[in-house]
């Protein structure tokens, strides 16, 4: 390294270590996000250059002379040499989703401080290590999923359990964003009728891409893009108008039942008529709000009006309960480590790689923007008075149905809010209430109404939230396509080792008794959601983040038994690292979700307490009609944890009986790496 | 910069697949002279569904 090179990283070292204490240990009333953006630049550019790089080359021993698998098996269709550029987008729009918008939002209970801390370290120590060393392993083995590889390199066991992970996660992910956008459109006819008006439109893309003009993709997509654009102008009119707002003003529970028929029919239909259309302007839509976003931040510099660490470390936080330890570590999965990340690393991604060296950019890289993406969630939701913030997304269940109980509630906690505060800024928005919207999207798009407003424009702030509603919702809904159908092939593939016919994925019976059983399973959780008084959120999301860290551990386990049986024990703490971490966090969670006499936090209190008032009559009789639902499912979910955390602790421990084995010199399964071929594309 | 306009263009037409057909044409030209390629509808067709088919998208 040159000197000049050698003075310009250590400022940045310089400079990202004093914005990240001045994040850390400044306590005025507001502190400017840029401080924030600062501290993750910095961040991650050192941890790119010396981290990543170091295990790059001592950990990996990337070989630029070796042909990659989309060179050797080149078939112009799946395996295709391709631009790092071009790998990375499509690594990048495959990974992130919803979840870093989510997730940092509803942590933001903590104060900005833990979150942030979390997403940054999360991602440079453990997600993006996991995604660039999982994406390394499938390359070495020819593109191999997640599953092959733990069945090849450790055993039946961790491949089984890889599997059931991935089908259990997808069906509790699925009802959870479900309930976010449910949650949006609840009694807001402009945000339905917006949303709804996005499956006409992804259907005309799609007959335009598939028949009107086979292949034009871009046309097709500009066209739905600038059509997307006007729904959210016209659902305004929609909201304004007598008649047609009636149409669009539902309660919760008939929008669920809507999601629910429209995920079935999106899970049989073709997917050139719903799904690949609306990736695409998912995808379209997802680039470019992130990229405005990121632009109004840096032209804005908005100040952060929430607290370091607000006194919600003690577990009594109204959006989910539970302390700092574990939780914070739980709520925010996708940002900082994401087990899911590690079935994209290893499919698509890997065949299309032209050189090893690329694995660097687009594995570890691709995470530090989606990390990214959850700093900027992050202080989308914490540039809105704290007052505010929790007035939106606390569920009526714990500050009361009343907007004068709420705000007294809210205010009792220290923090400043007023019911015409809130009912002004409802009426800014073009919705009839903001109190009580949980799952996270209202108040994401309340913060980025408020950043684009000021950076844009404040008139259009109705526009705005409406737009980033949109936003929210077309990529939700895109993932829950995508998901059910993910569900349904895995669940075919499953059955047909029992019945040859089921396995078939063109065979009619089984698409549609396959996709009812898939949205059967997460339209119950939904619907379990959508009647809780709690909101359904504080349950779900908590289990997601459980199933998707236990995914991560799966992941970071096959690739700690690799790392040691290929004789890199000395470096496998690389992953053993967050492994452990994840193994604690999990534990922990699951622990406490299971067990906690804390009505608030144990599944089991929560069913006993829920028993005990029904039986002695105090419940209201709305209450005591879904009652018995939500015991059950306290019950489900008790045990559905369980079940994340031994299928957990079977794969680590057979991980490490894999290592100990291989340490004592007894034989393993081998090393299923593919020989070294040179390539021909180096210039 | 004309130039830059036009690596920038190219590199959204290859992201988002605008010029997947062209790509296979070549490709086909390439491998698989013998044989004469698919139409553009029925290449795009087989393309969309192979990039359906396992898991896509994310959280």
């Amino acid at each position: 390294m040159s000197i000049n090179k050698k003075i310009m990283w250590g400022l940045v070292a310089v400079l990202g270590a004093y914005a990240m204490s001045t994040i850390a240990t400044y306590r005025g009333e507001t502190i400017n996000a840029l401080w924030l953006i600062t501290a993750a630049l910095c961040i991650y550019a050192i941890a790119y250059r010396f981290y990543a790089a170091w295990i790059a080359a001592k950990v990996l021993v990337i070989d630029e002379t070796r042909a990659t698998p989309a060179e050797r098996l080149d078939n112009g269709r799946d395996f295709i040499p391709t631009n790092k550029w071009i790998v990375f987008g499509h690594h990048f729009a495959a990974i992130a989703g919803p979840g870093p918008l989510v997730g940092p939002t509803l942590a933001a209970q903590f104060g900005y401080l833990p979150g942030t801390l979390w997403i940054l370290v999360g991602a440079v120590l453990g997600g993006a290590v996991q995604d660039m060393v999982t994406l390394f392993l499938s390359m070495r083995r020819n593109g191999r999923s997640l599953g092959q590889m733990a069945r090849d390199e450790i055993g039946v066991v961790g491949g089984s359990a890889a599997l059931v992970g991935t089908f259990m996660i997808m069906i509790i992910l699925i009802a959870v964003l479900g309930l976010v956008v449910v949650n949006a459109m609840k009694h807001s006819p402009w945000a339905t009728s917006t949303v709804a008006a996005t499956i006409p439109i992804a259907m005309l893309v799609g007959v335009y891409m598939r028949h009107i003009r086979p292949g034009r993709v871009l046309e097709a997509s500009a066209i739905g893009v600038a059509l997307l654009l006007f729904s959210v102008l016209a659902g305004g009119w929609v909201d304004h108008h007598e008649t047609l707002r009636v149409w669009f003003d539902h309660d919760g529970l008939p929008l669920a039942y809507a999601i629910i028929v429209y995920g079935f029919a999106a899970a049989v239909l073709p997917v050139w008529l719903l799904l690949a259309p609306r990736d695409y302007l998912s995808t379209f839509m997802k680039l470019g709000t992130v990229l405005l976003l990121a632009v109004a931040i840096v032209i804005l510099r908005p100040d952060i009006h929430m607290p370091a660490i607000t006194q919600f470390t003690d577990g009594t936080g109204p959006i989910f309960g539970g302390k700092l330890f574990p939780f914070v570590f739980i709520t925010i999965a996708c940002g900082a480590i994401s087990g899911f990340h590690a079935l994209i690393a290893s499919g698509t991604t890997p065949k299309l790689l032209s050189n090893e060296r690329d694995i660097r950019m687009i594995g570890y890289g691709g995470m530090l923007l989606e990390s990214f993406v959850a700093i900027m969630a992050m202080i989308a939701a914490t540039v809105l008075e704290p007052g505010v913030f929790f007035a939106i997304n606390s569920p009526a269940g714990v500050v009361g149905k009343e907007a004068i109980d709420a705000v007294a509630k809210i205010n009792s906690w220290g923090f400043a809010v007023t019911v015409e505060q809130m009912e002004q800024l409802a009426k800014d928005m073009g919705e009839s209430t903001l109190f009580a919207r949980t799952g996270g999207a209202p108040s994401l798009a309340v913060g980025m109404a408020s950043i684009f407003g000021s950076a844009f424009g404040k008139h259009l702030l109705a526009l705005w939230y409406h737009f980033a509603i949109m936003f929210e919702a077309i990529f939700i809904l895109t993932t829950l396509d995508a998901g059910t159908r993910v569900g349904r092939f895995m669940l075919q593939d499953m059955l047909g080792n029992f019945n040859k016919k089921l396995g078939e994925t063109s065979y009619t019976p089984s698409v549609i008794l396959t996709s009812s059983i898939v949205v059967a399973g997460w339209g119950y959780f939904l619907y379990i959601g959508v009647i809780d008084p709690n909101g359904g959120v504080n349950i779900l999301w908590p289990l997601f983040g459980i199933a998707n860290q236990m995914l991560a551990a799966i992941a970071l386990s096959v690739a700690t038994g690799i790392l040691v049986k290929s004789g890199k024990l000395k470096y496998a703490w690389i992953t053993a690292l967050p492994l452990t971490w994840l193994v604690a966090i999990t534990t922990a969670a699951s622990y406490q979700k299971v067990f906690s006499e804390d009505v608030r936090v144990g599944f089991f209190a929560a069913a006993n307490d829920l028993s005990t008032k029904l039986a002695s009559g105090i419940l209201p009789a709305d209450k005591a009609a879904v009652a018995p639902q939500l015991i059950f499912n306290q019950h489900l979910d008790a045990y559905l944890t369980l079940f994340f955390v031994v299928v957990l602790w079977v794969v680590v421990i057979d991980m490490l009986r894999v290592t100990k084995r291989y340490i004592q010199g007894k034989p393993t399964l081998p090393v299923s790496e593919t020989a070294y071929v040179k390539t021909n594309l180096l210039t | 910069m004309f130039k830059k306009l036009t690596q920038f263009w190219s590199a959204i037409r290859q992201l988002s697949g605008d010029d997947a057909y062209e790509r296979y044409l070549q490709h086909h030209a390439e491998h698989h002279v013998e044989t004469p390629p698919l139409t553009r509808e029925a290449f795009f067709k087989q393309w969309q569904d192979g990039k359906w088919t396992g898991v896509k998208r994310c959280c």
